[in-house]
């Protein structure tokens, strides 16, 4: 595990403002922010842990926990704000019965809500990995996440 | 290679497919494009191609900014004018391989407009559409109608001749010919370009840095997203003449993670440029030297702010710092840092590309050239769209936009995101500059534009707005942390219908302690939605907190969803689909809601089928209904 996220981590060393990316390319990989990368990435860059996790907590993308199987997002952006986005999230959250933030049990969707993906002609918008769905509504939400 | 070269292999690769002897097929496949069904319309025309046997090339290009329409397929057959093709389905796609491609009927029936020299019976001129005729396309001349991965179709329409002229001129100069043109900072706030640079021109130290403010997080905005996608490249030269002009070695790109298609895009124009002498060591043989790098962001509004951004660059929680200094002096790393948004950057190209007269020749005395807004919510044409300066916010929702979704009645408009106000149409006919649209209390901000119908609430919308700055306040400063908190409890207690008398009175009081205490602008422009609504929409505010009543119809705690007996024909499609088993009936009997066990998510009246129209909606109203089912009437 070690030796795979120093291989990882080897391209930024030295790299002006790198923390970030690094925490970036870690989470890509893993899914979350494992104890053990953060306690590398300390080492490297020699800082203590408690910076990094000052750093990364700031930001809504870094997760400590592992994420589940498929990523659902709700955007909640002004656009699908006035055309019922609350109503897509509220489905959701029903039929997954987790809230934002959550990962089912079996680890299958985890849910997050996004302020905003610049989708908003096509509004609401929903977002499960990287495939974009707009113009939703609850019944279409319901259906699609049947399909995973 | 010198330029010329390089723009003539351009120039030769472009005409070669433009005089090419097959058809050509765009696809607007920018990440709205994508959402709406490109990918699918896509494979469809591959697989038709195949299984007829026909020979054309398939270019997957930027939105050009009728979202509505999307998916968009264009088709250029040989010596025939662009027909653009709107709502294409893989179903339409077959149609159109068939009817267009095979036997040459254009299908009319099928099509948006014609572009391009000629014209074809039955089909309008594609710019002649009251969508299009308003709009002047500068820093989205390119947009569907190039391929942006494809350095050499920038290059061919003029790409890269604007950095061209820039290093043949003074950085003093290039200086004096931004000032000229008028143009004023993009990302919101207005300060002039010219001016800006100059002050880090002037700056001591080294190295000195440029940025790209691409962290577009104001919700309901798009332009940033659009462009980087549709254009990379425009941007990029554009930063390439200010790192000139300024004395720039390092810049950096600054592009939120929620963008992936955009980042792609950005990192092969990036590749391309490096490739092509145009990035790196001696560009184009010249003394100037510039790096670039993209810096991804990590998920926080606030990051748009420079002093946020930069800390967020240097790899520390993006949070903003007081000014001075400004960044010309100290910014990144403390050394002089200039920061220009998206759009200032592709608009700097297109001012070297054709002249600084030129580009002062649209706008107003002091807001000149274009702008694009984000045109969404309520409006029956949603989309990207791009304006002179200077044009009513009427011609914009109605001639463009095309008016109010499903004949509504307009309420207001919301420009400038978070940071900006609730416009009631008392303001329809103001012109759209920065100094207008302040003095009505709102701001140009970025560029979303938010349309409001009788059915959206403004006390809610006041509550979203307050609830994503109080999410997104860094918590450095006290009035932002605080204050927002304080001003987000009022307004849900207003919207649970416990408001009291005094409350509007007391978030105005607060509204301006914010304003005027807070640290950065985030704070400092965070209760503008609430004191434009306060002071356009008061009587909603009123019907709320003394009468418990929501006008639209929007608050939950405030209405109430009811089966009317005498259209109730008990055909139990919404006893099956209530969530929470509200509803108790039976067959061919009256419906009944348990108003204890309901969550007014709205379902039943979502399903009750037309033709019966049995549900309603009320609020601060009580709807006389029987407490029990009984049996469907024999008259109804």
């Amino acid at each position: 595990m070690v030796e795979q996220i120093e291989n990882m981590l080897a391209s930024y060393k030295g790299e002006k403002g790198g923390l970030i990316p690094m925490l970036q390319k870690v989470q890509q990989r893993l899914g979350y922010l494992s104890p053990e990368a953060v306690s590398q990435i300390a080492k490297l860059l020699n800082i203590s842990e408690s910076e990094i996790f000052g750093v990364a907590s700031f930001y809504a993308q870094f997760r400590f926990t592992p994420s589940g199987e498929h990523s659902v997002k709700v955007c909640l952006g002004t656009a699908c704000h006035v055309r019922g986005g609350v109503r897509i999230l509220e489905t959701v959250e029903r039929e997954l019965n987790i809230v934002p933030g959550g990962t089912t049990q079996d680890y299958k969707f985890s849910l997050e809500r996004v302020a905003c993906f610049g989708c908003c002609a096509l509004a609401p918008v929903m977002v499960i990995d990287k495939e974009v769905y707009g113009r939703m509504a609850p019944a279409k939400a319901k259906q699609i996440l049947a399909e995973y | 290679m010198t330029f010329e070269q390089m723009q003539r292999r351009a120039i030769s690769e472009w005409e070669a497919l433009e005089q090419s002897s097959v058809p050509r097929i765009l696809v607007g496949a920018a990440t709205c494009g994508r959402a709406a069904g490109a990918g699918a319309v896509i494979e469809a025309l591959q697989t038709g191609l195949r299984q007829q046997g026909l020979e054309a090339t398939i270019t997957q290009v930027g939105c050009i900014g009728l979202c509505y329409a999307e998916p968009l397929v264009d088709i250029i057959k040989p010596s025939r004018p662009r027909i653009c093709y709107s709502n294409v389905t893989p179903q339409i796609v077959t149609q159109l391989i068939e009817d267009y491609l095979i036997k040459d009927d254009p299908r009319p029936d099928l099509a948006l407009g014609t572009i391009g020299d000629g014209s074809v019976e039955g089909i309008p001129k594609f710019f002649e559409l009251p969508v299009l005729k308003p709009q002047v396309r500068i820093i989205l001349r390119h947009c569907g109608f190039i391929d942006p991965t494809n350095i050499n179709h920038y290059l061919a329409n003029g790409g890269y001749s604007g950095l061209v002229k820039a290093l043949q001129m003074s950085p003093q100069e290039i200086i004096q010919e931004i000032k000229k043109s008028g143009l004023r900072g993009r990302g919101g706030a207005g300060f002039p370009t010219g001016q800006k640079w100059e002050f880090c021109r002037n700056a001591s130290g080294e190295p000195k840095y440029i940025v790209c403010n691409a962290d577009e997080g104001d919700p309901g905005a798009f332009m940033n997203r659009s462009l980087l996608e549709g254009d990379p490249h425009s941007v990029l030269e554009g930063m390439l003449i200010g790192a000139y002009t300024i004395g720039a070695s390092e810049g950096y790109i600054y592009c939120r993670a929620e963008y992936p298609l955009a980042l792609e895009r950005l990192d092969t124009a990036i590749k391309q440029m490096e490739t092509n002498n145009l990035l790196g060591d001696n560009i184009l043989g010249s003394h100037f030297s510039f790096h670039l790098k993209i810096k991804e962001g990590a998920g926080a509004f606030v990051c748009g702010e420079e002093t946020a951004l930069m800390a967020s660059v240097e790899g520390r929680r993006g949070m903003p710092r007081s000014r001075p200094p400004f960044p010309a002096n100290s910014g990144l790393w403390g050394k002089p840092t200039n920061i220009n948004n998206v759009e200032t950057w592709g608009s700097v190209a297109a001012i070297l590309q054709k002249g600084a007269e030129w580009y002062s020749g649209y706008g107003t005395e002091r807001s000149k050239g274009t702008k694009t807004f984000s045109l969404v919510g309520k409006v029956e044409r949603t989309g990207l769209i791009e304006v002179p300066l200077g044009i009513t916010l009427r011609e914009i929702i109605y001639n463009i936009g095309g008016g109010v979704v499903e004949g509504k009645q307009f309420k207001g408009v919301q420009t400038g995101g978070p940071s900006g106000g609730c416009l009631s149409s008392d303001f329809l006919d103001i012109p759209i500059d920065y100094e207008s649209l302040a003095r009505a209390g709102s701001i140009m901000g970025s560029g979303g534009m938010i349309v409001m119908d009788e059915n959206t609430c403004i006390v809610d919308t006041a509550h979203y707005f307050l609830d994503f700055v109080q999410r997104e306040s860094c918590g450095k400063c006290v009035p932002c942390r605080v204050g927002t908190r304080q001003m987000l409890d009022i307004l849900e207690r207003i919207t649970k219908g416990q408001g009291q008398p005094g409350d509007i009175e007391q978030l105005q009081r607060l509204a301006e302690t914010v304003r005027d205490g807070s640290l950065c602008a985030l704070g400092g422009t965070a209760p503008n939605p609430v004191l434009t609504t306060i002071r356009y929409f008061c009587n909603e505010y009123e019907a709320h907190i003394d009468q418990k009543r929501c006008p639209a119809l929007v608050c939950k705690e405030l209405i109430s969803y009811y089966i009317l007996p005498d259209k109730c024909q008990g055909c139990m499609i919404c006893l099956r689909n209530c969530p929470v088993e509200a509803i108790s009936g039976g067959k061919r009997m009256t419906h009944v809601i348990d108003q204890s066990k309901c969550t007014k998510c709205g379902t039943c009246l979502d399903v009750c089928p037309p033709r019966f129209n049995a549900v309603v909606k009320v609020s601060g109203e009580q709807v006389v209904v029987p407490q029990r089912p009984a049996a469907v009437s024999a008259s109804s």
